[in-house]
Parts: structure tokens; C-alpha cells; sequence
């Protein structure tokens, strides 16, 4: 007699979610089953990648990390361009750093201007990450949407302070939303509830979980990810049944172990492919969760990414 | 079944001597049936009594040990699909491939490199556990190599399908525990009894989940119980099939043909190492109990040792860091003092970013019983009055000129109450976020 898997019962299914106009718009979600698990379930839309470009030049990057845009570092555009070119990069996504009221906090119309030559210059999607600063963003992030109108983008973190101002701009130009809570379950089915109720369409929802990188709480949000798809999967939770986005670059770009050379500590090897696994793995580690899309920095742990995606599938 | 912790209580012997440490049999039962102890400590338990629950209450896939000694390390034990459900208990070991067709200075370098790869973190040490010892037609240098192997105090696996050499190297690792690699529907019964002669593990090596069924059955018919199960997937797509099945036929269905822990050779999956790594780290997520590598490197091993600390840590617990002072970055007696909470994560990502700061600064951690600052603050662990007397008791006063200190910002009302515990220090507001902290501390003067 033939050995059967015990099967698990879906009962949902993850909403389509389209960011991007064109033919170079980009579907996510649709699953039917637990990531990867296509023996017993659909995954119709593969996860995707965005490669991450800064609104300003970054300035405590690893050399490790500058070296594949070294020459485009100080140019959004022409960042943003070579990673769709040379990279292959299917959707980028826009981190408005120079913003971040804790930091350089730039004028908002130097960083919308910032936004829109991006926006003009590419075909493939756009995701444009705010500073998570919930007063600033509010603001930023409206004048985003409005600039942008036509281009269906994805514009977050929106959290449960903004959520009013940057789903209504989101609604007006219609773009997707980011929905951002901070690793739990509930915040985020609450948020979803919110955005829900304010008009904010079911297709246009994105939702952040927050993400922490390996070593630095990876595992929370892991689970917060196992326990979102469960109930949107196998207990009919349709407030939880959006495509997940990930923000894996900075977080793990920032940890000190991507930072430490060889020289300095020869037990963790190479420095260089060391960062571009520990972001390979952390990212890995999301997709098993159930990451639609993850927002990365190296080329070369994007590939890998991109190489394991195809493994699974 | 698993037995509930009111079937297991009236096994027990319902004295409440105490010696098993908890305060009640009832206790003792629940904490059982909740898998967080184990029944040797009960030392009053009847012999009946043991054979019904250790029937019952064994884990639905087998654990079992391998090596000896201090570097013993156990497999399998595993009770549930998804780490939130409860936790995964026993972290895949980690193997290097040592191969006979290796150059002796390459198989002493590998055997070297299990003591070089460790990595101390918040009072543990990561590091890598067993050696693979492959044969491959040469049978002397294979032998000399479980020799050199005999000397590490790492388990090993032994990895031949010569029945009498393995019994030559099973008798060289004789009292190490090494696991026998592999029975297959061929010999498993020469490699059974090799099994219960030396008292080692054995693996079930299949083509296929139910090629691997059938010899374990036939194993636990000889009456072997430390069965590891290998399905020879040869992709990652099959390998993680098979991981899920035998995890869910073993927890789901009770079957108990497919109850143990599992090995895997992601080195066997992929030419590329890179992509070794990556298909390895999704077997530290899906469920191998074993997991072979054809080398190890610091940049592979390191974030793998991570993401498997990781997947592993226990839900239930928060994991916390020592109360003391931390130096970073090389303080001295004018460098700045914060305090902060025993979170684990909390310590990582703020010392992490004092480190990012390059500022020289010393960072007290206040045990606050592994809960994050606001929810510490929220319990009345992390208020004014606890706060000052543990800057007072920690000793800081003795490694600073100064009198300052800097709280998370998001508890500045706990600043009043601390002045009044702590006379004459200024209290000082740090950021709400941590990583504000290099941009704060970088204005910092004495």
C-alpha cells in the first residue's frame, strides 16, 4: 500500500495582491498551503525580491556591501536603474533614509522629489519604505502617493498612529498599503481590521510583521509569520490573509557579526560572504514562513535567494 | 497516545516526598506530561508504573544520543510541526564529511576544526558537534582516520557498507557511541546485530520514505531503538517532503515505523557550497535531526550556528542575558552608563548599537527576569527605586569619575524615583529607540 502524508486541511487562501502597473506589474499571495508546501496546495505567484536602493548616499556601509554600487551610491536613479539592469532586479524598493527625523531629517520635498525621479525612471514596481516615524511618515508618505498617482506603488510602514492619513492617500491614488505591527498576531489582524474599515481594499493590503534579522530576534518573527499563515490558512482568519512583506536589508546589514573582518575574529571566516549568507539565511528562514516579498541588499545573496526559490518550488 | 497529567498522577506513587523537586505528585505528573521533566526523577516510581509511562510518554520520534561524555549530544525528541506550539527541543548536529580519498593533512585540518569553530554567545557556546568518517575503498586509510577520530572528543558517524570493516572501526570507537551509517533492506540485519553488539545507533537508509519504513520496522523487530532515518533524498525539494512527511506521520498519525530523528546531506544536494549552506538552513527549519556538510567554514557555520539557536530557542522562556556590567568599545572611567533590562534580544540590539557607536561606553544590565524594558517597567520590575539600587549594588560606581546615567527613554518616568535612590547622580533620558542610541551617545560629555 502506497505511504500518504497526513494531510492538513486548508480552508483559505492568501489574497492576489498587485503592485506595479504595465506588464511589469507584479502579483504575490494566492497560496493555498504553507510555504513551499505545493504537494498538498497551490502556490500560484513565487515569492518575490526587491532590491533595496537609499534616497541618499549611505555612508557606514560595509565596503563589502558598497562594492556592487559603488559607482551609482550617490544617485538614487542610477542606483535603482543598475539594479533592474545589471541585476535583473524585478522591484525595488526605495528606503527614505535621508528622512528619518532621528537621523539627517531631510526636508519632505527634497525627498519626494527624490521619490518621483526614482518612480519616473523605472518600469518595475515600486515599494517606497517610509522612516517609521509615525508623524513624519503620515505626512511623507501622502505626498509620496500623490506623486506617484497611476503607478500603483506600495508605500509603508503604516501603522496604527497613521494608518488614517496614509490609507486615505493610498485609496485616493490608489496604491498598496504596508500595514506594520510590531511582531503579533493580533496587532496586525487589528490593523488589517482598521485599514479594512477605513476603505483601504482588500487587494491593495500588504502586511509588515517586522522583521528581525538572524541573531537579533529572527525567530520572533518566524513564528509570528508560522502562527499568521496558520490561521489565515487552516482556521478561515480572513483579516490575516494578505501577502507578507519582509524588510530583511538593514536589519541584517546592521548587525556587528556582518560588520567584523576576518582579520579581526578568523573563527567567522570571510566577511564578505559571511553578510551575504547571514542576509541569505534570515531571508530564507522568512521565506519558510511565508514571505511574499523580501526587500534585500548583496546581488549575490539575492541570486542565492532566487536559486533556492526555484529549488523549492 | 500521550497520557494527560491526571493519568500520569495515578501512576505515581502520590506521596509528595519532594524528592523529584517539585512540591506535589500532581506537579510533578503535569510538568511531565508537559515534557519539561522526565520520569528518572522520580526515584520512588513503581517498575509497572515506568513501563506504562515510559510507553506513553515517550516523545513520538525516538531520541536518542550520540558520542559520550561531555560531547554526547542528543537527536531527535522532537513533540510538535511548529516551533510556537511548544518548542523544538534538540538542535540538529552538525557534521563534516571526512573522506578517506582526503590527504592525511586534510583529514587531521578537518578533525581540527570542531574545536577552532566555536562561538561564545550571552553564556553559551555555539559550535558544530560531529565528524562523518566516509568510506571509499581504502580501507586502510579509512581505518587509520576512525584512529585519528578516536583521539577528538567529538562523536563521530561511521560511514561504510563493508559489514566488517565497520565492525573494525565500531570496535576502535568502542564506548564513543558512534552512529552506525547504514542499514539498508539489504544487510540491515548484519548491521542490526552490529548495532546491538556495540550498543550504536543505527541509520535506516532508504530509497524513499517507504523503503525506510519497511527496515526500521525490520530493526525494531531485532529489538534496536535507536533507529536515525535517512530517505537518500537527493534534491532539497525531496529532502523537504520527506522531512515534513516522517515529522507528520510521526506526531500526527503516531506511526511509529517513521517515529525517529532524520540525517541529511545538503553537501550530497548541491556542487555549489553556497547553496550547501542555504539548502542546510532549510533543514535547521524543516526538521533534520542530523545534518552532514561537506566542510565547514567560519562564514558558513557561523550564521547557521545562529539561525539553529534560533529556531531552537524555547518560546515558552525568555531568553536572558547575565546581570553585570558590559564594557564596549573600551571604557574607561569618563565613558557614559546606561542601563537596561536582561531581554536577550534587548541586549543584543542595544549593545549592538553602542558597538555601532564605536563610543567607548559601559552598559549595566539589570535583571528584570527576561522581559523587554516596557514590559518590565509595566510589572514593577523596572521602576525608579529597583533601577537606582541595582546602579548602586552593580559596582559601576568603582569603573567611573562620573556620577550619570542613561534609562531608555521610553521609561523617563522612572527618572524621579530614581533620583531619590540614587543621591547626587543625574538621571539622564536616553532615546526611546536603540537605534537612536549612536547618534545620542555620540553628543555625550562627562
Amino acid at each position: 500500500m502506497p505511504f500518504e502524508i497526513p494531510k492538513i486541511k486548508y480552508t483559505g487562501r492568501i489574497k492576489e495582491v498587485t503592485i506595479g502597473s504595465g506588464n511589469k506589474a507584479i502579483k504575490v499571495g494566492g497560496e493555498s498551503c504553507f510555504p513551499f508546501y505545493t504537494f498538498e496546495g497551490e502556490m500560484p505567484n513565487l515569492p518575490k525580491i526587491a532590491f533595496e536602493v537609499w534616497d541618499s548616499e549611505p555612508h557606514d556601509w560595509q565596503n563589502w556591501a558598497k562594492e556592487p554600487y559603488i559607482d551609482v551610491l550617490h544617485d538614487p536613479v542610477l542606483w535603482a536603474k543598475k539594479c533592474i539592469d545589471v541585476f535583473g532586479a524585478e522591484m525595488i524598493a526605495l528606503q527614505l533614509i535621508s528622512a528619518d527625523p532621528n537621523g539627517a531629517d531631510r526636508h519632505i520635498e527634497e525627498v519626494v522629489r527624490v521619490v518621483k525621479d526614482v518612480a519616473d525612471a523605472i518600469d518595475c514596481p515600486l515599494i517606497v519604505w517610509g522612516t517609521s516615524n509615525d508623524e513624519k511618515d503620515a505626512i511623507l508618505l501622502r505626498r509620496v502617493a500623490e506623486v506617484c498617482e497611476g503607478k500603483n506603488i506600495a508605500i509603508g510602514p503604516v501603522s496604527d498612529k497613521n494608518y488614517k492619513q496614509i490609507g486615505a492617500s493610498a485609496i485616493g491614488y490608489n496604491h498598496v498599503v504596508m500595514a506594520s505591527t510590531p511582531i503579533d498576531v493580533n496587532l496586525a489582524k487589528q490593523l488589517n481590521i482598521l485599514l479594512g474599515n477605513l476603505g483601504v481594499k482588500e487587494e491593495k493590503i500588504l502586511m509588515d510583521p517586522t522583521s528581525g534579522a538572524l541573531g537579533y530576534g529572527l525567530e520572533y518573527t518566524y513564528s509570528v509569520m508560522e502562527r499568521d499563515r496558520m490561521a489565515a490558512l487552516t482556521q478561515e482568519d480572513t483579516k490575516l490573509q494578505y501577502p507578507i512583506i519582509c524588510n530583511v536589508a538593514q536589519e541584517v546589514w546592521k548587525t556587528k557579526e556582518t560588520r567584523i573582518t576576518e582579520k579581526e575574529d578568523p573563527k567567522l571566516g570571510d566577511e564578505k560572504k559571511r553578510s551575504i549568507l547571514m542576509e541569505a539565511i534570515t531571508a530564507m528562514t522568512l521565506l519558510l514562513a511565508g514571505a511574499d516579498i523580501l526587500i534585500m541588499r548583496h546581488p549575490e545573496s539575492i541570486k542565492l535567494i532566487k536559486d533556492m526559490i526555484k529549488e523549492l518550488i | 497516545m500521550a497520557l494527560t497529567g491526571i493519568e500520569i498522577f495515578k501512576l505515581l506513587p502520590k506521596t509528595n516526598c519532594r524528592d523529584c523537586n517539585f512540591p506535589t505528585c500532581l506537579a510533578f505528573a503535569m510538568a511531565l506530561a508537559a515534557g519539561k521533566t522526565e520520569l528518572e526523577a522520580c526515584p520512588h516510581v513503581s517498575q509497572e508504573a515506568k513501563d506504562k509511562l515510559s510507553d506513553a510518554s515517550a516523545p513520538p520520534i525516538r531520541q536518542l544520543t550520540i558520542g559520550h561524555g561531555d560531547y554526547e549530544i542528543k537527536v531527535g525528541g522532537e513533540t510538535v510541526l511548529f516551533r510556537h506550539e511548544k518548542t523544538f527541543f534538540n538542535k540538529p548536529g552538525f557534521a563534516i564529511l571526512i573522506s578517506d580519498e582526503f590527504s592525511d593533512e586534510e583529514i587531521e585540518k578537518r578533525l581540527s576544526k570542531l574545536s577552532f569553530y566555536q562561538y561564545e554567545r550571552i553564556g553559551m557556546t555555539l559550535k558544530p558537534e560531529l565528524v562523518a568518517l566516509k568510506h571509499t575503498g581504502r580501507d586502510e586509510r579509512f581505518l587509520n582516520m576512525v584512529k585519528k577520530a578516536k583521539d577528538i572528543p567529538y562523536g563521530s558517524i561511521i560511514m561504510c557498507e563493508d559489514v566488517s570493516l565497520m565492525k573494525e572501526g565500531l570496535e576502535i570507537l568502542k564506548g564513543k557511541r558512534p552512529l552506525i551509517y547504514a542499514a539498508n533492506r539489504d544487510n540491515f540485519e548484519q548491521y542490526g546485530v552490529l548495532s546491538k553488539d556495540y550498543g550504536c545507533p543505527v541509520v535506516a537508509r532508504g530509497n524513499g520514505i517507504e523503503d525506510v519504513a519497511y527496515i526500521t520496522e525490520r530493526l525494531t523487530s531485532m529489538g534496536i531503538k535507536d533507529i536515525v532515518i535517512d530517505t537518500g533524498a537527493k534534491s532539497l525539494k525531496q529532502a523537504f517532503y520527506d522531512q515534513i512527511t516522517i515529522r507528520r506521520s510521526a506526531i500526527l498519525k503516531r506511526f511509529k515505523p517513521l517515529g525517529f530523528p532524520t540525517i541529511v546531506f545538503p553537501c550530497m544536494m548541491s556542487d555549489d557550497f553556497m547553496k550547501e549552506v542555504m539548502g542546510a538552513s532549510v533543514m535547521v527549519a524543516k526538521y533534520a535531526g542530523i545534518i552532514v556538510f561537506s566542510d565547514f567554514t567560519g562564514e558558513s557555520l557561523f550564521p547557521l550556528l545562529l539561525q539553529r539557536l534560533n529556531i531552537y530557542t524555547d518560546p515558552q522562556r525568555p531568553m536572558t542575558t547575565q546581570e553585570g556590567i558590559y564594557p564596549i568599545n573600551n571604557p574607561d572611567e569618563n565613558s557614559p552608563v546606561l542601563v537596561t533590562c536582561n531581554f536577550s534580544l534587548t541586549y543584543f540590539i542595544v549593545s549592538g548599537e553602542i558597538e555601532n557607536s564605536r563610543v567607548p561606553s559601559w552598559l549595566c544590565v539589570m535583571d528584570t527576569e527576561g522581559l523587554s524594558v516596557l514590559t518590565a517597567w509595566a510589572a514593577g520590575k523596572f521602576v525608579g527605586d529597583l533601577v537606582g539600587a541595582f546602579i548602586k549594588k552593580c559596582g559601576i560606581e568603582n569603573n567611573i569619575s562620573h556620577r550619570k546615567v542613561i534609562i531608555p527613554g521610553y521609561t523617563a518616568s522612572i527618572a524621579g524615583d530614581m533620583e531619590e535612590s540614587l543621591p547626587g547622580w543625574e538621571i539622564i533620558v536616553g532615546p526611546r529607540e536603540a537605534s537612536q542610541i549612536p547618534s545620542f551617545l555620540k553628543t555625550w560629555k562627562h
